[in-house]
């Protein structure tokens, strides 16, 4: 049959609608603070109301270093979404390895950081209240770390092998909001954690 | 009215030369789909399915409590059911029927072909579905290979320390745990699907002040799901926690709090019974300035009265919980809090009543239930500002009352438009009409058996009678109320048997619908019955809140006065 738009006297107008997936991952980060926030608050209720050691004192670090290389990889992932939009290919790789490696520092350092809390300090999600708390939030925010690293490095090698352009940007950038969002929670994970629960 | 369409050339009418075929290709096709129509009816096929199981379950508990001392069920068993009622009215039956209607309407409400991530739609689905199976495979595997079975029993809620490995042994509170997390993954992907549709895909012209205001109710529902459903998966994976790695999240042995469970079940729990009855206002706004041939009085105030309310209900958790002792402060906070929900909400009661005022009301079976809802909501609502107060709430916390309020909310208020929506837009799913007269069979029994039951429930709570209580002694004035109740709920009975008896009749059976039997305005009836997979042949252009008006009056068409 014809087709014809039923109201002829269309407008020029512009009709301009945001990227799906842009959108998509803003409704992604609104779900998930809301379930960080619960974590958070758990946390927080439950300083200093374990009935046994060890307390945070006793065997938490500052895990400065490692804070400082999530932060940066923010900036860096950042760099490579601009590198990506401007077909700097170059750029583009680097500052995602870039990413990809600060983040694995990242979560080796706590992999270190836990190994010595379980086998040299004792502490495990069943010790107390601390524990459970502990290992709830900062592994949730691992598991988040770890997935974001998995999507980067999947961009990673398919940038590697040649097969992404410069219309995958907009996805990129999508992932890269994403990993913002990880770096962000992180500082209200450090304060709480690290600051807050010391 | 369905003749006289003059709308032409937007959809193919060559009806599609589909040969008959095997069973096997239907049901892989239905398996595989990514087309929101098709999720859409899914889901709300599961739903039924689900409401039927509930619904014997809700019968099972008021043939228990029909007589006094009665021995139907075991204690055991009872518990199982009102936990099981529960859990699968809300989260298998409400939720999905919803998310089915929104994903069946929103693309074609705001002239899209499908919505934003049609995979993901589909994974929403099947994950929901799988946690309801999930929660309903308890009844074998509940107790582990050791014992018979069992399905959960520690309430719709599951207070902590009930839920401890000490207190329920087996696996029956796991199933509930993971069933009810599955759900709330689906959830959350599918209000992710819906608001990225409507924000990215909505057609030339169809700005966010023109949307059809059922988009709007189910962005603003989808809104709230982000922040209220998360809390929820978050105390189930620390209850997991719990349970198998040994945490104390819950463990007051250990200094773990199980107020703070309370609370965070009732940060979702609260706002979820906005997120079920705002779709529900959506069907009314939909179906009433139609059945009143006017346009909605206020569209404006109905947005803004629905955005308030999904602002308001995020601070009111805590009204469940005023016999914890939370202190004077936190008490006054959420009686103040709770008590303002009900302004947005009497804006919103106030617009459908102007709306129908002056209007030319056709008291076709989805009006018939859209007034009822009206009435019955109001009723509702009048309880609730009740048991908002603190000190009357002290002394009917957990009786039948409150029972009676939520079943009033969810049965009167959220049902009775599903059953207007169902009505309403079976014509447009399936291309035939349902039976007007079975119809109103179905909506006048149930209207007379919702009201026996429900209305008489409110008066043994007031008279002290707990919720969840097993039997009872005679001679505490109780007995007689319960009967009508129970008899009430048999009467429920025969009308859901009547709809669902219309509803496969109707299928078969019913009279051709035509793309537009209702006279409507939303994009939807432009298209056919029921509409092909693309939905519209070329994208719509619209220029008012009512594009079809505009077409079947050229006239006068309504962005004139816009």
């Amino acid at each position: 049959m014809s087709a014809i738009p039923f109201t002829a006297d269309s407008s020029d107008e512009r009709w301009v609608l945001p990227y799906r997936g842009t959108i998509g991952i803003y409704c992604l980060i609104t779900a998930e603070s809301a379930m960080f926030s619960i974590f958070v608050i758990a946390y927080i209720y439950y300083i200093g109301k374990s009935l046994s050691g060890p307390t945070p004192r006793q065997v938490l670090e500052l895990p400065i270093f490692t804070t400082v290389c999530l932060l940066s990889s923010s900036v860096t992932v950042h760099l490579a979404v601009n590198g990506l939009r401007h077909e700097k290919w170059t750029a583009f790789k680097a500052w995602l390895a870039a990413t990809v490696l600060l983040g694995s520092i990242f979560i080796s350092g706590t992999g270190v950081e836990w190994y010595k809390l379980i086998y040299k300090d004792g502490l495990t999600l069943q010790t107390n209240l601390f524990g459970t708390s502990f290992y709830s939030l900062v592994g949730l925010h691992a598991s988040h770390v770890v997935a974001g690293l998995l999507m980067l490095t999947v961009t990673l090698i398919l940038g590697l092998i040649g097969k992404v352009r410069q219309e995958h940007a907009a996805r990129f950038h999508a992932l890269s909001l994403y990993w913002h969002f990880v770096d962000a929670i992180w500082i209200v994970v450090f304060t709480v954690v690290y600051i807050l629960g010391r | 009215m369905a003749d006289s369409l003059p709308i032409s050339g937007t959809f193919d009418l060559t009806q599609a030369t589909t040969p008959r075929r095997l069973a096997l290709d239907v049901m892989h096709d239905w398996i595989v789909t990514v087309d929101h129509k098709k999720i859409g009816l899914m889901y709300i096929a599961s739903a039924i399915m689900f409401l039927a199981i509930g619904g014997v379950e809700a019968l099972l508990i008021r043939i228990q409590l029909a007589v006094p001392n009665a021995r139907f069920l075991s204690p055991q068993v009872f518990n199982e059911m009102f936990t099981m009622h529960g859990t699968t009215m809300i989260f298998f039956v409400a939720m999905p029927i919803l998310f089915g209607f929104a994903n069946y309407l929103v693309p074609l409400m705001i002239g899209a072909r499908d919505m934003a991530f049609p995979r993901l739609n589909a994974f929403s689905f099947w994950i929901s579905l799988f946690g309801g199976l999930l929660l309903y495979y308890s009844f074998v595997g509940g107790n582990g290979l050791y014992g018979n079975g069992g399905a959960p029993l520690v309430g719709w809620f599951a207070y902590a320390p009930l839920t401890a490995k000490t207190f329920t042994k087996g696996n029956s509170t796991d199933y509930w745990t993971l069933g009810v997390l599955l759900s709330g993954i689906g959830t959350i992907g599918t209000a992710l699907n819906i608001v990225t549709t409507t924000f990215c895909l909505r057609c030339k012209g169809m700005k966010l002040t023109r949307m059809p205001l059922f988009v709007w109710l189910m962005l603003v529902t989808c809104g709230m799901i982000f922040v209220a459903v998360p809390p929820l998966s978050a105390a189930q994976i620390m209850l997991l926690i719990d349970r198998y790695l040994g945490g104390h999240f819950f463990d007051t042995q250990a200094g773990g709090s199980a107020i703070i469970w309370m609370h965070f079940f009732w940060i979702f729990g609260h706002p979820e019974v906005y997120i079920l009855v705002l779709p529900a206002f959506g069907f009314a706004n939909e179906i009433i300035p139609v059945f009143s041939r006017k346009s909605i009085f206020g569209y404006p105030a109905m947005v803004a009265a629905s955005v308030g309310i999904g602002f308001v209900s995020l601070s009111v958790w805590a009204h469940h919980m005023f016999t914890v002792g939370l202190g004077a402060g936190a008490n006054i906070f959420f009686v103040l809090s709770s008590m303002i929900v009900g302004i947005p909400t009497g804006i919103k009661i106030f617009n459908w009543l102007a709306t129908m005022w002056g209007g030319k009301i056709h008291f076709t079976v989805p009006m018939l239930f859209c007034v009822a809802f009206l009435f019955q909501f109001l009723v509702a609502g009048l309880t609730g500002i009740m048991l908002a107060v603190a000190p009357f709430n002290w002394q009917l916390h957990n009786s039948f009352f409150v029972v009676a309020h939520f079943h009033y909310v969810i049965v009167g208020g959220i049902l009775f438009c599903v059953f207007a929506a169902l009505y309403y837009w079976f014509p447009k799913m399936t291309g035939r009409m349902m039976s007007e007269t079975l119809g109103k069979w179905h909506f006048w029994l149930f209207v007379i058996g919702f009201h026996l039951t429900f209305d008489f429930m409110h008066i043994p709570g007031i008279l002290g009678m707990p919720r969840r209580i097993y039997t009872y002694e005679p001679g505490r004035g109780w007995e007689v109320w319960n009967l009508i109740v129970t008899i009430g709920a048999f009467i429920q009975l025969i009308a859901i048997t009547l709809f669902l008896v219309n509803l496969i009749r109707s299928l078969y059976k019913g009279n051709p619908a035509g793309s537009d039997p209702w006279d409507a305005w939303t994009l939807e009836w432009v298209t056919a019955s029921p509409p092909p997979v693309y939905n519209f042949a070329t994208e719509p252009i619209v220029r008012s809140r009512r594009p079809l008006w505009d077409l079947k009056h050229p006239e006068d068409p309504d962005w004139r006065y816009e």
